[in-house]
């Protein structure tokens, strides 16, 4: 190929890569754009970027009583994610560096915990939560959470630990290391972007969860996704309003990714770059 | 200091097929001596020296380091440095932390730590490396580190498995000559893995080769290659191998073609097998003593040429090795004759043992 060619073809390839870029964020955009119009110029169709902003909605939101839902979910989230990777390390651990004859045994029955909707053991979970007087309750929300997110973070760290040569591990032993020492100090370094990207995305699923969150909760322990919901009124939409609210609701994420991306983009590579 | 020994050690990896991986080891690596272990891919050289790590379970037997039974320690007991072939370098670690790491796990203070890490980094040129992280050094210098990170601990035994195979053709041979150097400078046993046997016969004072998991000779490298206890070992050691015909014997001789080879011992057997190394057959002239080679490929590697050919009326190839400047033509037929009927091998077809001279 002539450099040329190799010019243009790059140079179409970034246009490309743009495009796609623009389609998946563009959503995203329009919804900040929203957030700062009047629930009028939210109306308007066609659609229209000639408006005068204003921080009306936001004041609405908060005066609506939005933080404590945020806390709430704040809560939530963190804790349901302490709890996955409190559990989740040394299981991914045990099932990946020290496998025994029941290991894909396990490795199976965590996997088919996912296998049934959440809308079938919505029920019972209902039934045990109100018997145990738990119905309204973060505490719920947040073993229910960690239950959610258990399976897929030790698969997903087991493959990070399958990645941890065994050579270095016997290396650490040998070295002088015991078992305890051999974790922290030389294996959980060595995955630490992987269990960051898991952390990660167990906090997304954590603070986007809704079906649970709406059966299992009202004015006490509602989280964010539930107050978004309370924008879609028989009076209709009010697009402002919501936009505004949706936007505080994913602010937590975007600055967590965006803090976490270079950890996240390397522990998803791992496996690609030796 | 101390010596290595494995007496009846086995190792059987559990299983629907169990394999025996190393089977009735007996060998002893003397106080300071470096013995290198060698033998085809699957023979269990990495298996037995994992045993005297201690990574791996010893099934049958013992093995003791010094006067210590070391067979149900852990690793960490046995007072040994392993070196991998990978290098297993902690990549979360500069190369002082990598060679520092062992002596702070003994609790050893900050400052000889520092005196310590900065000796080894003297005697192997790492010093200017020290603050760097492994994913920043060649390969050889990698290599380096993880020699480093065993010898700052002065262990009482080296344990190396295939430490060079990572290297380039040149590195290695220097590499070869460094460790070799180091090992005398420091007199520490050392245990050396490699199927490379050029690295074997340079490096070892003792070469013990192991085939399907068990000791086939344990000797000098002289000694392995002027009598080799049997046909393995004979085919395996020298390059190209030496060529092993087996012939009716006939009035205390055998016949290579239209020549009568004497044999050097007397044999009981009916049919032996001989082997003559490349090196012990030379091109003769037209009229002289010797046999016919056709010629099937000529391997030239400049100061020497191998001959590679079929005897006539014999299915068996044999190789001849001959001056790489006027090396014979594809097709030609070429006579050829042992230098020295003192080089000829005998061995028994049956059990494959070296017959006479023990
Ligand atoms: N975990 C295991 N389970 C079962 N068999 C094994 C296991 N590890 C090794 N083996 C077998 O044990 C034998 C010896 O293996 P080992 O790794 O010691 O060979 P090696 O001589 O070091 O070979 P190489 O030169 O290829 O490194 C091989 O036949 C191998 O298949
Ligand atoms: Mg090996």
């Amino acid at each position: 190929m002539t450099a040329r060619t190799n010019r243009l073809g790059r140079g179409a390839l970034t246009g490309l890569t743009w495009l796609v870029a623009l389609l998946f964020v563009f959503p995203v955009i329009w919804m900040v754009v929203t957030s700062f119009k009047h629930e009028v110029d939210a109306a308007t169709d066609p659609p229209t970027f000639a408006f005068t902003p204003t921080l009306e909605q936001f004041t609405t939101i908060l005066d609506r009583g939005f933080l404590p839902y945020l806390a709430n979910s704040a809560f939530v989230t963190g804790l349901s994610t302490l709890l996955v990777l409190l559990l989740g390390v040394p299981a991914a651990y045990a099932l990946s560096l020290a496998p025994v004859k029941q290991t894909s045994n396990a490795l199976g029955f965590f996997l088919s915990t996912k296998m049934l909707p959440i809308v079938a053991a919505i029920i019972p979970l209902y039934v045990i939560s109100q018997n145990l007087g738990m119905l309204d309750n973060v505490w719920a929300l947040i073993v229910l959470y960690a239950g959610m997110n258990l399976p897929l973070a030790v698969w997903m760290m087991r493959s990070f630990f399958l990645e941890v040569p065994t050579e270095m591990i016997e290396a650490a032993r040998v070295d002088g290391a015991k078992l305890p020492t051999v974790l922290y100090r030389v294996v959980l370094p060595v995955v630490a972007p992987g269990i960051a990207a898991t952390a990660l995305i167990c906090v997304i699923f954590a603070w986007t969860e809704f079906f649970y969150a709406v059966n299992l909760t009202a004015a006490q322990a509602g989280t964010v996704p539930v107050f978004l919901v309370g924008f879609i009124t028989s009076e209709g939409l009010f697009w402002a309003q919501l936009s505004a609210a949706a936007l505080l609701a994913s602010l937590p994420v975007m600055i967590i990714g965006w803090v976490a991306q270079n950890h996240l983009v390397r522990g998803l590579s791992m496996g690609a770059v030796k | 200091m101390a010596q290595v020994a494995y007496a009846g050690a086995s190792r059987i990896y559990p299983g629907a097929h169990s394999v025996r991986a190393v089977d009735g080891l007996d060998l002893c690596a003397g106080d300071g001596e470096f013995l290198v272990l060698v033998g085809p891919s699957g023979s269990g050289k990495s298996t037995a020296l994992r045993m005297a790590a201690g990574l791996e379970d010893v099934d049958e037997g013992t093995i003791a380091i010094g006067d210590r039974d070391v067979t149900q320690l852990p690793p960490k007991d046995r007072d040994i440095a392993m070196v991998f072939q990978s290098y297993a370098l902690y990549p979360h670690m500069s190369v002082r932390e990598n060679m520092a790491f062992s002596l702070k796990l003994r609790g050893m203070s900050k400052a000889d730590v520092r005196v310590k890490v900065e000796e080894a980094a003297d005697l192997l040129d790492l010093t200017q490396y020290l603050d760097r992280k492994p994913k920043a050094l060649s390969g050889g210098q990698r290599q380096r580190v993880a020699m480093g990170r065993a010898i700052v601990r002065e262990p009482s035994v080296f344990l190396m498995d295939e430490p060079l195979s990572n290297l380039d053709a040149k590195l290695r041979v220097e590499t070869r000559a460094n460790i070799a150097a180091l090992q005398r400078r420091l007199a520490t046993t050392t245990i050396y893995v490699t199927h490379d046997q050029v690295e074997a016969m340079t490096m070892g004072d003792r070469v013990a080769v192991l085939r399907d998991g068990v000791l086939q000779q344990c000797a000098s490298p002289q000694e392995l290659y002027g009598t080799p206890r049997n046909v393995f070992v004979a085919g395996f050691i020298g390059s190209p191998a030496m060529n092993l015909l087996t012939l009716p014997v006939d009035g205390g001789g055998v016949k290579l073609g239209e020549l009568k080879v004497q044999l050097p011992v007397r044999a009981e057997q009916g049919e032996v097998t001989v082997g003559i190394r490349p090196e012990s057959l030379s091109p003769v002239g037209a009229g002289e003593d010797g046999f016919d080679l056709q010629v099937q490929l000529v391997e030239e590697l400049g100061a020497d040429a191998y001959v590679h050919g079929t005897l006539a009326g014999h299915a068996d190839k044999v190789v001849v090795r001959t001056d790489g400047r006027t090396p014979p033509k594809l097709g030609e037929a070429i006579r050829v004759a042992p230098c020295d009927t003192g080089e000829v091998h005998v061995f028994d077809p049956e059990s494959g043992l070296r017959i006479g001279a023990e």
